[in-house]
């Protein structure tokens, strides 16, 4: 499966090249054979015990050894933006060469990071960006085109073309989550959605007890829903063990972003719960982080739109713009999981 | 008759809990007026079902209250047992629900004897020792799974399954409802009938004249902060075997909303006062409020902030409604 991601991830490159008629390997990452001890590099998860982010800063660290440097992985202790910046502040004072940070709040870390750069250290976000004065670029899993365009298609798929879905997201603030919503609605406005109704976009906080009141208030108030778009990894497994333990399977149907381990009970043959939903693989998104700032760090690489970088795995990342103004790197479009797949992703993470 | 009647009345009208119970039957009389799904059997077991784990919480902060502390761990105690209780699990130690549950109370009371020592032996301020607590219990999640989740489909089937039937009372409720029945039963009975409950209520509202009168403290204290930390193991083992699943960041939070559901519940923050039926009324207000939001109709981001007004309500009408029960008692006395 990861072979389908890697070749995936090239003919994305190869579309991104030819996109931007750019000569590849303008820059040389070479990155030095024995390393510069010195330099050390810094992961800031949202919090700890998020297998997600854990995943991330694993590939993270992973690049960031492989090139010869030294990687830090932090956990803020709240998953809260004032425990992130606190981190932010230590490594700052510790004067690494580079952050990458996973946000908890898009413009809280502003101040932390504005100062980290004027002190010289390349900042980029992932996973949950920050916003673009904040950082030089943003490492994007996919992006939020193709994750909007897959959960779009997903809803009109299993409605079956017409009828009432429904969105269970995580926060209200959680940028990722908001972005899919907004574009996810915006591309649903096009004549092949026109049947579909979305009738209410319900917050569970990532929280099983709030995920679960929200999912049960969604089959009340809606008799005849037909689907729960759930792009976050509590929100669709609570929905889906609400249908699980209701019997609902087949007539309410969830899909959306999840983790293969958390989905695996309520994937599979027959009728279950949940017959397909998307996530990427985040060791890839931590590496592409760590790729990154070792380019701006050694190379020419400084986030501005249209460059490109080949990184140590032998892939050209292009920078391209972002939906909030600012820019960002691609990794590639998400990944399907379904019936057949499952059980072989569920022992990855 | 007559006579009896009218002590009955008296008795009903100075009891604090008739306040609690029109405040909560205020509420559900409003939710249900905005939709009329609310007041229905099916939603209030889902909202029993889903809420078994905060109303079975609240009877250990109950007793951490209830001597003027406060026990703000419980909610990583909970995490921590549940956790190691679902990895043992996972890792085939064993297989059957009883034993899960039994491991999960019995770290889940080491942590809260750890809480205990910590306090009576440090001479530690309980706000400080289980605010360092809770992030040593947090902190000992993440490292024993390693930060990853225990999965639904790591779990024994049986255990699923158990949170979703009715065995235990044979078929009349949910085992988890069941489970926080009992639990609710027995503490009445400890809370109001034996020497060891008056003591926790004696070391509560003057700790100076328990002292004097032979109780032992330290002893009591000890043993509330145990009994809080076996309840967070409880917990911890009904609400893996409710979502399938353990994760690291589990619970995170709840203890506010436990301490909400005492305070509502009538429990004073400086000990020595508050009763298991407050408590359980307060904790049934706040799973109405939980269940209740996303059912009339309010928008999401309202919420949130509806949640803390109406607790902030809640609590203003019962401290008012108790002041004037208070007033009306002392102008009985003085005719």
């Amino acid at each position: 499966m990861r072979k389908l991601i890697a070749l995936a991830l090239c003919l994305f490159t190869v579309f991104a090249l030819v996109a931007c008629a750019q000569p590849a390997a303008t820059t040389d990452t070479a990155a030095p054979a024995a390393g510069d001890a010195s330099q050390t590099y810094a992961i800031i998860t949202k919090s700890a015990g998020n297998p997600y982010n854990e995943r991330e800063a694993s590939g993270f660290e992973e690049a960031i050894t492989a090139a010869g440097y030294t990687a830090i992985v932090k956990h803020p202790a709240e998953i809260t933006a004032e425990a992130q910046i606190t981190l932010i502040n230590e490594l700052v004072a510790q004067g690494v060469s580079g952050i990458a940070v996973a946000a908890n709040d898009k413009d809280a870390l502003e101040t932390a990071l504005k100062a980290a750069m004027t002190a010289g250290i390349k900042v980029v976000s992932l996973d949950s960006s920050v916003n673009p004065a904040s950082r030089l670029t943003h490492i994007n899993q996919a992006g939020v085109q193709q994750v909007a365009q897959a959960l779009a298609d997903a809803v009109l798929d299993l409605t079956g073309g017409e009828g009432d879905w429904a969105i269970l997201s995580a926060t209200s603030t959680a940028s990722n989550q908001n972005a899919w919503i907004e574009a996810q609605k915006e591309i649903m406005k096009g004549d092949a959605y026109s049947k579909l109704n979305l009738v209410e976009v319900a917050y569970g906080d990532d929280e099983y007890q709030k995920s679960v009141d929200q999912t049960q208030a969604l089959l009340q108030n809606y008799p005849n829903l037909k689907v729960i778009c759930a792009p976050t990894t509590v929100g669709i497994a609570a929905a889906s063990k609400v249908i699980t333990d209701a019997g609902l399977q087949g007539k309410v149907i969830v899909t959306g972003l999840g983790l293969p381990s958390e989905m695996a009970e309520f994937m599979g043959e027959g009728t279950v719960a949940c017959p397909y939903m998307f996530l990427w693989n985040p060791i890839d998104v931590g590496r592409v982080a760590a790729y990154a700032l070792v380019e701006m760090v050694n190379g020419a690489l400084t986030g501005e739109l249209g460059q490109t970088f080949t990184a140590a795995n032998g892939t050209t990342y292009t920078v391209t713009e972002a939906g909030d103004g600012g820019t960002e790197i691609i990794i590639g479009p998400p990944f399907a999981f379904t019936a057949e797949n499952i059980a072989e992703w569920k022992t990855v993470y | 008759m007559q006579s009896q009647m009218k002590s009955l009345f008296k008795k009903l009208r100075g009891s604090r809990e008739l306040s609690l119970f029109l405040v909560l039957a205020i509420l559900c009389v409003a939710v249900q007026l905005r939709n009329n799904a609310f007041l229905t059997s099916k939603t209030i077991n889902d909202m029993l079902k889903n809420y078994s784990t905060t109303i079975t919480l609240s009877l250990g902060m109950m007793s951490v209250l209830l001597i003027g502390g406060i026990d703000i761990s419980v909610a990583s105690s909970l995490a921590f047992s549940g956790m190691c209780a679902s990895l043992m699990m996972r890792d085939g130690i064993y297989t059957s629900t009883l034993v899960m549950f039994l491991v999960s109370v019995g770290i889940g009371l080491l942590c809260g004897m750890l809480v205990g020592l910590v306090i009576t032996q440090g001479k530690v301020l309980p706000i400080i020792a289980t605010l360092g607590l809770t992030n040593i219990f947090r902190g000992a999640t993440y490292i024993v799974s390693g930060s990853r989740w225990v999965s639904a489909y790591q779990f024994q089937s049986a255990f699923k399954q158990f949170a979703q039937t009715n065995t235990l009372s044979f078929g009349l409720i949910n085992n988890l409802v069941f489970i926080t029945i009992v639990c609710y039963a027995v503490f009445f009975v400890i809370m109001k009938w034996t020497r060891f409950g008056r003591r926790i209520y004696a070391v509560g509202s003057n700790p100076e004249a328990a002292s004097v009168s032979g109780i032992n403290i330290n002893a009591i204290k000890f043993a509330v902060y145990s009994i809080a930390g076996a309840f967070a193991g409880l917990t911890g083992a009904m609400y893996t075997a409710l979502y399938a699943s353990a994760q690291s960041d589990m619970g995170m939070g709840m203890e506010m909303d436990v301490i909400a559901a005492c305070v509502i519940g009538g429990v004073s923050l400086n000990g020595g006062q508050g009763s298991v039926v407050g408590v359980l009324l307060g904790a049934l207000t706040m799973a109405v409020i939980g269940k209740a939001l996303p059912l009339i109709g309010v928008s999401q981001f309202w919420q949130t902030a509806i949640k803390g007004l109406i607790i902030l309500t809640a609590i203003i009408i019962n401290v008012l409604a108790q002041r004037m029960m208070r007033k009306n008692a002392l102008k009985e006395r003085e005719i």
